[in-house]
């Protein structure tokens, strides 16, 4: 059965401040859909929202993810049951190397099957991700290095692209991944995508600007304004408010309050 | 008819006489000279109140509910062997290959050992009182008479009066001592221990020692008055790491000094985990042109631990270099002090003196203080001292567990993680380790 993420009438505060006022989506493993609007206009709340995030309330609604009630779930289980959020900001932890934080990640997956796993062995894991690395294109040295500690822009968001190739997520939520970086850098982050999206991945692309969709294709293209998604449509959706601007969301949709 | 509450007395001081020192050293069949200069100490000692509230020093560390009715009572061998000692403890930390195991059991010599090697090199490495006997001029010189001395305070003087058991090595001038010397002392039962360590090395010398401290659990308190001297020659090299797990009935009030020669090279390496309470000074003095010295010290508190570490990096010659970094963590409702000290006189120009204590507050109930200081009278200098405090970071949590690693070892990653930058500075992989596997108990525990 093809997983599916089903966004029904969701409702998020923060710090009792309601962001999201009413989201409806679905995706579904093996599609590619972007979500557009303007800064501040929901999108990156609803990343979080879904990634559960502590500081992110759920007042209302409903989130099902491959048939199971995502919004009952911590974090590390809605990533265990194959959700994958590429951050806009990765988070750097110094003291951390990215090969340990990595190999942790694979153990808690081994570990949440089976409590008797004695997780990856050294020798497989250090296989298992030279050979991401390697389809990344990125240097072994990386691995050593303090997760995001000092890393460039595009060095953050390949090492996202990286975790979410070993993780190998039902669905990926990308957060302006394309944001702050220069074209070349964009090119490589989305190579890196388009070489893990095929039937068994689902993506929803965040983003304020088209230019990622050059690169990355999505078949759907939904706009977000004041915490709702307001427009449906194909990939002409997106070269439209290329063209046009978020002037006439704002004039359309803007709450006559 | 009104009920007379009585508190039952609680003695704000050991009961120890000039008697107890004069049967110690008559037990221990020592040389003139060495009871003489006890019973000097003790007359110090006498003269000296118990350090309070009123000092500086001690303002944040109340030790008066210690019950000295029975933590003083001296250690005593009770037939205890090797055996008793945990294995963990046992593991050489350093190399393959020791250079020397000397295993005090309640304060008794049970196992010692030195490599032939060594002894055709000349180094004495051997327990204090017998080094006292056969070593008289080199001990007599050195002991309680550079680096600690019975005037640095009541718990020094005490110590100097009624120590009970030692390490002794001595290097001579040239001699490279490329294997590890590891020295454990261990108590079995509750009560007072009072040890010391010694370490000599002669211009030019080098050598690498561990000093383990740990005891089964207690019945009741016990305390531990203990001296650590180092005296590192001209152009000698020592590496130094002590590692303490007392037991959590015990008090530790401890003087440790170094003195560091010209050109010579002090790695100090401090491991606190054990203990009730611990008021531990810590003093690099760099006495000589270019010497270097560095401390780096880690603990770890937990339940109702107290620890109070107090440093200081003295710069007494120009063209010396300090570095300092403590890092600690607090958790429960535990309580920890650093309060560090970087001095140098007026004409001591050219020195880098660096002092950083990092805190990590675990919980709410938990209370760390960090008290950097710098006294620097010379202008040419590069100093830089900083305390920070913080808790566990909950974006990196979230981070962490959006990748699905469970909250609990989210939270145990990133503790690791802060400790991280001082483990690297330990250059033996297995004292990484087992400093790693003791914060891994704590913070689960």
């Amino acid at each position: 059965m093809v997983a599916a993420l089903e966004i029904r009438n969701l409702h998020v505060s923060v710090e009792d401040k309601p962001i999201l006022r009413g989201v409806n989506l679905t995706i579904k493993q093996g599609e590619v859909h972007a979500l557009m609007g303007p800064n501040g206009s929901g999108k990156s709340t609803l990343a979080h929202a879904l990634m559960g995030h502590p500081a992110y309330h759920v007042t209302a609604g409903q989130v099902i993810f491959d048939g199971e009630d995502l919004l009952e779930m911590e974090a590390d289980e809605r990533s265990r049951a194959g959700l994958f959020l590429a951050f806009q900001y990765p988070v750097s932890i110094p003291g951390v190397t990215l090969a340990n934080f990595l190999r942790q990640t694979i153990n808690a997956r081994m570990k949440a099957k089976d409590p008797e796993s004695k997780g990856i062995s050294i020798p497989q894991y250090t296989r298992l991700l030279k050979s991401k690395m390697d389809y990344l294109g990125m240097d072994h040295s990386f691995a050593g290095r303090y997760l995001n500690e000092g890393f460039s822009g595009g060095e953050k968001k390949r090492a996202e692209i990286l975790q979410m190739a070993t993780l190998e997520p039902k669905l990926a939520i990308l957060d302006e991944t394309d944001s702050g970086l220069d074209i070349d850098a964009l090119r490589i982050v989305a190579e890196g995508v388009n070489r893990l999206s095929g039937p068994n991945l689902g993506a929803l692309v965040i983003t304020h600007y088209q230019r990622i969709l050059n690169y990355i294709k999505p078949e759907f293209v939904h706009v977000m304004f004041e915490g709702q998604i307001v427009e449906h449509g194909g990939p002409e959706l997106a070269l439209h408010l290329e063209e046009q601007g978020y002037d006439w969301i704002r004039e359309k949709y803007s709450a006559a309050e | 008819m009104v009920a007379v509450r009585r508190r039952a007395a609680r003695s704000a001081a050991p009961s120890y006489t000039q008697a107890d020192v004069e049967a110690l050293s008559a037990a221990n069949n020592e040389p003139n000279w060495l009871r003489e200069s006890r019973l000097m100490a003790w007359e110090l000692y006498e003269d000296m109140p118990m350090p309070g509230f009123k000092d500086e020093e001690w303002r944040r560390t109340d030790y008066r509910h210690i019950r000295w009715e029975e933590a003083e009572k001296l250690v005593s061998p009770n037939g205890a062997s090797v055996d008793s000692v945990p294995a963990a403890t046992l593991e050489p930390l350093i190399g393959e290959k020791q250079g020397g195991l000397l295993i005090f059991v309640d304060g008794k010599v049970v196992r010692y050992e030195i490599s032939e090697e060594l002894t055709r090199a000349g180094v004495i490495f051997t327990d204090l009182l017998t080094a006292a006997r056969e070593h008289e001029d080199l001990v007599r010189a050195n002991l309680m008479t550079k680096a600690v001395k019975p005037t640095d305070g009541k718990f020094a003087a005490l110590h100097a009066a009624l120590w009970t058991h030692g390490v002794f090595l001595h290097v001579p001038r040239g001699k490279v001592v490329e294997l590890p010397l590891h020295v454990i002392m261990y108590n079995t039962h509750d009560g007072a221990s009072l040890g010391h360590s010694l370490v000599v090395l002669d211009e030019n010398s080098q050598a690498t020692i561990l000093v383990d401290y740990a005891s089964a659990d207690g019945s009741t308190h016990s305390v531990y008055i203990g001296a650590t001297e180092l005296l590192v020659g001209d152009a000698a090299n020592l590496r130094y790491v002590s590692l303490q797990n007392w037991n959590r009935q015990t008090f530790e009030f401890s003087h440790q000094r170094a003195r560091v020669g010209q050109n010579a090279n002090l790695d100090w390496i401090v491991g606190t985990m054990g203990s009730q309470l611990a008021k531990m000074y810590l003093e690099i003095e760099l006495d000589g042109k270019g010497a270097n010295g560095r401390m780096s010290g880690m603990f770890f508190a937990d339940h109702d631990q107290l620890f109070d570490h107090d440093t200081q990096q003295n710069h007494n010659a120009p063209l010396t270099t300090s570095d300092l970094l403590f890092k600690g963590a607090a958790k429960d409702h535990s309580r920890t002090v650093w309060q560090g000290m970087i001095k140098s006189m007026p004409q001591m120009q050219k020195i880098n003196g660096f002092q950083a204590s990092r805190n990590l507050v675990l919980s709410k109930d938990a209370r760390m203080d960090g008290i950097p200081g710098l006294e620097i009278e010379a202008d040419d200098v590069a100093c830089s001292h900083a305390a920070t405090f913080g808790t566990l970071d909950a974006d990196q949590v979230y981070y962490l567990m959006s990748r699905g690693i469970p909250r609990s070892d989210a939270e145990l990653m990133l503790s690791e993680g802060f400790f991280d930058e001082l483990l690297q500075r330990i250059p033996f992989e297995r004292v990484r380790d087992r400093l790693r596997d003791a914060l891994d108990a704590k913070i689960v525990g």
